[in-house]
């Protein structure tokens, strides 16, 4: 779910603007703004997991090679993953291209 | 029924608030409010108060406590003034646009500078369109009735939102006053537990204080905002079964002899007690006066002072607080504002008077009178004046 699907009406909005259910922010696609995205080089990556630890939305998962794969539906661009890499294989480029 | 004392007003306020046995009470001291939040410090210390009495190192704190223990389900009170309130503005627009019914007593006292401990509305005039309920206290017993009422207002389902009790900082808050106080037994009856529509609570989390991005701003706002206007319901309502339980009726707007009048004063808070006197003398002196007082400052009861003010030809409009480049005085804007366009709508004269302490005495009532007399002959080259200032 994006931003514009959770738009509702003033009689809709729950009492004082409260979110009601714990833990709903999972629901929304987070990232649709981001100006840049992390693509990654695997012949150049080892897999050391510096992208996963230092990324501060969660957004990178393991996957079945090992490699840790960026979900863009939550990343927001921030470029930490590629300024942390120590192998230089994470390049952002911009949402556009 | 309760027993008649003679007491100083902020005594009365502070025990009316131990009658309604708030859960926590958390505030800094500020003249003239230092007496009631002084006195409740001592009831809870001395055991008769089972409550959380916070000595708060500002009032900025005061007010973010207040939201905490609001937020967590618990009956909460402060009071404060002038100073005291500007620090705290911060915290309570988040107050109201989060819904917790928090009571407030502003003890009203002018703002600096140059400093002034003294009485206006500056202070509440500085925090007009804050999205609380705003009463205006005349005398003592209704600081005292107006303040147990408030409770019973804000946390009403329909309602849940804070109050301010504003009350005239020592012409009002430090006189010693005949005060009808209500039994607990009374008060009991008339006012419920409190039971909050959400609250902080582990085993059924919710979200409080969240961002509002554009898309939910606005919605957010209007909500509020028709929330405080559909409150004016359930304080009309409140005031009715108040008068029920205790034998004394309030109503928005109260009119005095007005029912013949030409021209109406229109005052708010403890001056009104002068005005009547002073209608009274010039009633004495064949002039077609009377006196309408707005109790009800927000929501802001159109239909109530529309009907209030009858067929009266002209309107002398009292304003305790000068909105420096403004086009009137607070109440004079609302009013002019109210009734522009309005047919057979009266003509409206704004003063400013009694600020920052000055006496308003009966001469400058026939002031305003003589003046309100001779711009009703001659339109007046200013929207509003400024009544005792020395020109020189």
């Amino acid at each position: 779910m994006a931003v514009k699907d959770a738009i509702i009406g003033w009689k809709q909005l729950p009492h004082g603007c409260f979110v009601l259910e714990p833990g709903n922010s999972e629901k929304f696609k987070t990232g649709d703004w981001k100006s840049q995205r992390p693509v990654l080089d695997k012949e150049k990556c080892i897999k050391c997991a510096m992208c996963w630890i230092f990324c501060p939305e969660m957004a990178y998962t393991k996957n079945a090679e090992g490699f840790y794969i960026v979900n863009l539906d939550y990343c927001k661009g921030c470029g930490i993953c590629s300024n942390e890499c120590p192998k230089d294989a994470i390049s952002m480029v911009p949402e556009e291209a | 029924m309760g027993n008649r004392v003679g007491v100083e007003v902020s005594i009365a306020v502070a025990d009316a608030v131990k009658l309604c046995n708030v859960d926590v009470i958390a505030a800094y001291p500020i003249t003239p409010q230092t007496h009631i939040v002084e006195h409740l410090s001592e009831i809870v210390a001395d055991g008769h108060l089972d409550a959380e009495f916070i000595p708060v190192e500002s009032e900025h704190a005061a007010m973010s406590c207040c939201c905490g223990s609001s937020a967590a389900g618990a009956r909460t009170y402060t009071s404060t003034s002038s100073q005291g309130f500007a620090l705290m503005s911060e915290i309570v627009y988040i107050a109201s646009s989060m819904r917790f019914p928090i009571v407030m007593n502003v003890a009203n006292r002018a703002l600096s500078g140059p400093i002034s401990i003294w009485n206006d509305h500056s202070d509440i005039m500085a925090h007009r369109d804050i999205g609380w309920i705003q009463t205006f206290a005349e005398n003592g017993q209704e600081a005292v009735d107006l303040t147990i009422h408030a409770f019973k207002v804000a946390e009403n389902k329909k309602v849940s939102l804070p109050v301010i009790v504003n009350l005239d900082g020592f012409i009002c808050s430090h006189v010693i006053e005949p005060i009808i106080m209500p039994t607990q037994e009374e008060v009991d009856a008339y006012l419920p537990p409190f039971k909050p529509i959400y609250k902080l609570d582990p085993k059924k989390p919710v979200s409080m204080g969240t961002v509002g991005i554009p898309e939910v701003y606005t919605e957010a706002k209007v909500a509020h905002n028709e929330a405080l206007k559909a409150s004016k319901r359930v304080i009309l309502d409140e005031w009715k079964k108040f008068g029920e339980m205790f034998g004394r009726y309030y109503n928005a707007v109260e009119t005095y002899k007005t029912e013949d009048a030409e021209i109406i004063f229109v005052t708010m808070g403890s001056i009104s007690e002068t005005a009547m006197t002073a209608v009274d003398g010039m009633r004495e002196k064949g002039e077609k006066v009377g006196l309408v007082r707005i109790r009800l400052w927000r929501p802001f009861p159109n239909a109530e002072f529309k009907k209030a003010i009858g067929k009266a030809r002209i309107l002398a409009v009292l304003d305790r607080a000068l909105s420096p480049g403004a086009v009137n005085g607070p109440v004079g804007s609302e009013l002019k504002s109210l009734l522009y366009k309005v047919p057979g709508a009266p003509k409206i004269f704004n003063f400013i008077a009694g600020l920052g302490g000055r006496d308003m005495t009966l001469e400058r009532f026939n002031e305003i009178l003589e003046k309100t007399k001779l711009y009703d002959k001659k339109k007046p080259t200013e929207n509003y004046e400024v009544i005792g200032v020395r020109e020189l």
